[in-house]
């Protein structure tokens, strides 16, 4: 790291905010002391604002400290308005196993003045309903790309509004040409839309339209970082202040500088310091139909691959043309995967789950309750092609060996999901099965529960194995 | 600059004008008194547009052309670096494989090629198994009737598919089997798909600690001097043992650890007893997309960085057992219509996966489907090789082509 370095999150300690609270140790934030209340606020666990001595006047200098301080290392901005508006940015880290990334990338799929109005609402309706339930979350795609190919102003002005009509999503509005960008503006003036783009050619006129219309302005500059942090301190004198980054998505050829890029902007927001480029950034993956392959099954599979590394690799936006199942199922899974909280063990709820269809003669199994365990012992199970009752213990959250080796998973524990369950009413037998991991709980868990254990394999793959032999 | 327009000075603006100043930071006001001047000035009959007047009141003192702003590379220097392992070995290093395989050596995180290049691109190896395994049927479709013994399947893809390496999954030794496999009849195997392709080889066993050291016992001595990569070697196995059989033969030792970063580091450690850090590779388990992958992605990344700051016991290059993306249902269940065909979801499902892993670190993939290995391996050299120059203005043209 370099001297320039500024007090990134890895360097705020709790005493650096404490120094600057009241400390009162009122409890008003519902801590028990201003030091826990320092220690939250460094890990973004609660708010400054609930700290209500410091919106005394006498605090008011510590109060714009802290709020410097706790500034996220990338700008957070907004694109839209009301219940559908996508916050984008706010990142507080580089590396999410620092702490959790803030926004999921938002993803938007893009329609064009010159589709009939048929594709259009196909389009917007697709992006609208787009939702696959995984875990408990609803994957769902956030905006939608209105680009101008006609370049005619009109055109694209009754494009714009077309789709404002169908849909609440927040919109991004995509032309070089400022005269076009501003005819769409003029359909929704106040619906705080992205636009797409000031370059080195048209800035002074988007960057008025940013301000007349107070909305988020891209900066774009593909492959030119130089450029892009000089348009951004251009954009920022100019009084335009919600700037998203755009240093272009080379699918093909340019692929590594790509990847480069945006790594180099978000290591010199978060590392550095460089207020130019602390800003949320926007990936293209639809450039890669600019260069199609063979057929448009290929070009898509391209468009999903640099989709998938700009979610890895820092873009707080995308632009997606592809409508397929099979290109955004793994791009929404995978966003919700890298943005969910590293710092908590995914946990399922503790319950008896019923696979397949089982009866009073189907075979009793346990498993713990974290997340991965659950859902590969499941998934085992139900490739497996049988049906069985599925206890799952609450081990806090971790995996059968931790969970037993910590102490998390004991025969208490498991006596007591057994009998909690009611399996005993739903069988006839009396017949547990347990993880190989868990085995040296056998005897104990036999004593507590007064059933016969059977001890399984140490990988789930093997539970089909087992009951094709073992059960009868 | 000031920091800020003072609310005290703002007050004396008519209110819709406050509305626009406040929360601009950036503003020149020197001094309030000059921009009220210039307020008077623009606010001349004719020049009141509705609301241009706005823009053209920031104007006033905004920059007419580009300011500069270099960039300067945001460049780390990292006291670590990954250790170099070689896989196989040719005739003249006491092997039989036509080429060698060099993987690790990274002094920055995954393709921080602006910091230093990628000195040895990541491998993917081709999983191959010995005997009849579930297999997905958009794998199957790509594989012909080849899958159903080794030596074909090792041939096709190599042969067909141009395979860089070959993993052996000897799954027919596991003690679970009706007939297991002996270990003499496993390390035949071993050798049968060693005459058959001339590529680095992955040995890979059941999972059954005893089973899997009786079986590397037989194969590492029966094939001598190939540098073979022992899949794998872990905590509770006689890892002493399986390490001097490493060190004899001339192989390489594949330390897996169940995503837990302490345990990779006591692995390492214990392994670095016996063995040089040239011939260790680590696994840190994969899981897949939708189905912990969080957890796998952070756990390498969070050990490649370790390793590039300094910690010794975590600078081994990683390998990735990336076909367990098909331990998701999403990858080969069939889902409604609206998911698209699976034989298309299923591969992008491991690619998902794999270039993931690939930006967390990952030095060597064990992959399953061709599609999917294929796009790796183009993705790998885009990242690897030189762009040369690329057309920026054709990029831009998105926003106004018909696609």
């Amino acid at each position: 790291m370099t001297d320039n370095q500024k007090g990134g999150l890895k360097q705020l300690s709790p005493i650096d905010v404490y120094s600057l609270l009241p400390k009162t140790n009122c409890k008003e934030c519902g801590e028990d002391n201003c030091m826990a209340f320092a220690t939250k606020l460094v890990n973004r666990e609660v708010n400054l604002e609930k700290c209500t001595p410091l919106k005394d006047a006498k605090y008011k200098k510590n109060y714009a400290k802290l709020v410097e301080m706790l500034k996220p290392a990338v700008k957070e901005v907004t694109i839209g308005v009301g219940d559908k508006a996508v916050k984008i940015g706010g990142k507080l880290v580089m590396y999410r196993h620092e702490l959790t990334y803030t926004n999921p990338t938002a993803i938007a799929i893009d329609v064009t003045d010159e589709m009939s109005d048929e594709e259009i609402s196909s389009r917007v309706k697709y992006t609208q309903d787009f939702s696959y339930i995984y875990i408990g979350n609803n994957l769902q795609l956030q905006m939608i790309a209105v680009r101008s190919t006609s370049n005619d102003a009109d055109k694209f002005k009754a494009a714009v509004k077309k789709v404002a009509e169908q849909t609440d999503l927040p919109l991004i509005l995509c032309s070089y040409d400022a005269a076009i960008v501003e005819s769409g503006l003029m359909a929704i003036p106040k619906a705080r839309p992205l636009l797409y783009a000031a370059t080195k050619d048209n800035w002074k006129e988007m960057a008025e339209l940013a301000l007349m219309y107070k909305c988020p302005l891209v900066v774009s500059a593909p492959n030119d970082i130089s450029l892009l942090r000089s348009l951004v301190k251009t954009m920022i004198a100019y009084g335009v202040e919600d700037v998203v980054l755009d240093p272009g998505t080379f699918a093909n050829a340019g692929l590594g500088e790509t990847i480069n890029n945006f790594t180099m902007i978000r290591r010199a927001a978060c590392s550095l310091g460089d207020e130019l480029l602390a800003l949320p950034t926007l990936g293209t993956p639809i450039t890669a139909w600019t260069e199609p392959a063979k057929n448009a099954t290929l070009t898509t599979w391209k468009e999903t691959q640099i989709a998938a590394m700009l979610i890895n690799r820092y873009a707080d936006a995308l632009i997606i043309h592809a409508t397929e199942g099979w290109s955004l199922l793994p791009l929404t899974v995978l966003r919700q995967n890298i943005y969910t909280d590293p710092r908590k063990p995914v946990a399922v709820k503790a319950e008896m789950v019923e696979i397949g269809t089982p009866d009073e003669n189907s075979p009793v199994l346990i498993t713990s309750n974290f997340a991965l365990t659950y859902y590969t012992v499941a998934q085992d199970i139900e490739s497996s092609g049988n049906s069985v009752y599925l206890i799952v213990v609450d081990s806090e959250g971790t995996a059968i060996d931790a969970g037993v080796a910590g102490r998390k998973m004991t025969a208490e524990t498991i006596a007591d999901a057994i009998k909690e369950s009611g399996v005993e009413e739903k069988v006839k037998h009396r017949k547990l099965i347990i993880p190989g991991k868990a085995a040296r709980l056998s005897g104990e868990i036999e004593d507590l529960s007064k059933w016969d254990v059977m001890v399984g394999p140490q990988d789930s793959s093997g539970i089909a194995k087992l009951l094709q032999d073992k059960w009868k | 600059m000031p920091e800020g327009v003072k609310k005290e000075s703002n007050q004396k603006f008519p209110s819709e004008l406050f509305d626009l100043l406040t929360g601009n930071n950036e503003l020149e006001l020197q001094d309030v008194d000059i921009l009220l001047d210039e307020l008077q000035l623009l606010f001349q009959p004719g020049m009141m547009a509705a609301s241009p007047r706005v823009a053209a009141l920031k104007a006033a003192a905004k920059p007419t052309s580009l300011l500069d702003a270099p960039f300067s590379l945001p460049i780390q220097k990292y006291p670590g670096q990954v250790a170099e392992v070689t896989l196989g070995a040719t005739k003249k290093d006491g092997g039989s494989r036509g080429k060698t395989i060099t993987i690790g050596g990274e002094k920055s995180p995954a393709f921080y090629t602006f910091e230093n290049p990628t000195p040895n691109p990541p491998v993917v190896s081709f999983d191959v198994f010995d005997s009849k395994t579930a297999l997905p049927r958009s794998v199957r479709n790509e594989l012909g009737d080849t899958y159903q013994d080794p030596v074909s399947w090792a041939k096709f893809v190599v042969d067909k598919l141009g395979a860089d390496m070959v993993t052996l999954h000897l799954v027919s030794i596991d003690p679970l089997n009706p007939k297991p496999a002996t270990p003499a009849e496993a390390a035949r195997t071993v050798e049968d798909v060693l005459q058959a392709v001339d590529v680095p080889l992955v040995v890979g066993g059941c999972g059954d600690p005893e089973k899997d050291l009786a079986v590397f016992e037989k194969v590492t001595a029966a094939c001598e001097g190939e540098r073979l990569l022992i899949s794998t070697i872990t905590l509770d196995m006689d890892i002493e043992k399986s390490a001097k059989l490493v060190e004899k033969y001339g192989h390489v030792a594949l330390a897996f650890s169940s995503m837990d970063l302490n345990q990779a580091r006591e692995l390492n450690r214990r392994l670095l007893e016996h063995l040089p850090k040239e011939s260790i590779i680590m696994d840190t388990t994969t899981a897949a997309l939708g189905y912990g992958l969080d957890y796998a992605f952070s756990i390498m990344e969070r050990a490649r960085i370790s390793g590039l700051l300094g910690d010794p016991e975590l600078q081994q290059p990683m390998s990735s057992g990336t076909t367990n993306a098909w331990a998701a249902r999403e990858a080969w269940k069939k889902l409604d219509p609206q998911w698209g065909d699976k034989n298309l979801r299923g591969p992008m499902w491991e690619v998902v996966t794999g270039l993931t892993l690939l930006l967390a670190g990952v030095d060597i993939f064990m992959m399953l489907h061709p599609a999917a290995v294929k796009t790796l391996r183009n993705v790998i050299k885009r990242l690897t090789t030189k762009s040369g120059t690329f057309d920026t203005d054709k990029i831009a043209n998105w926003v106004s082509s018909t696609l």
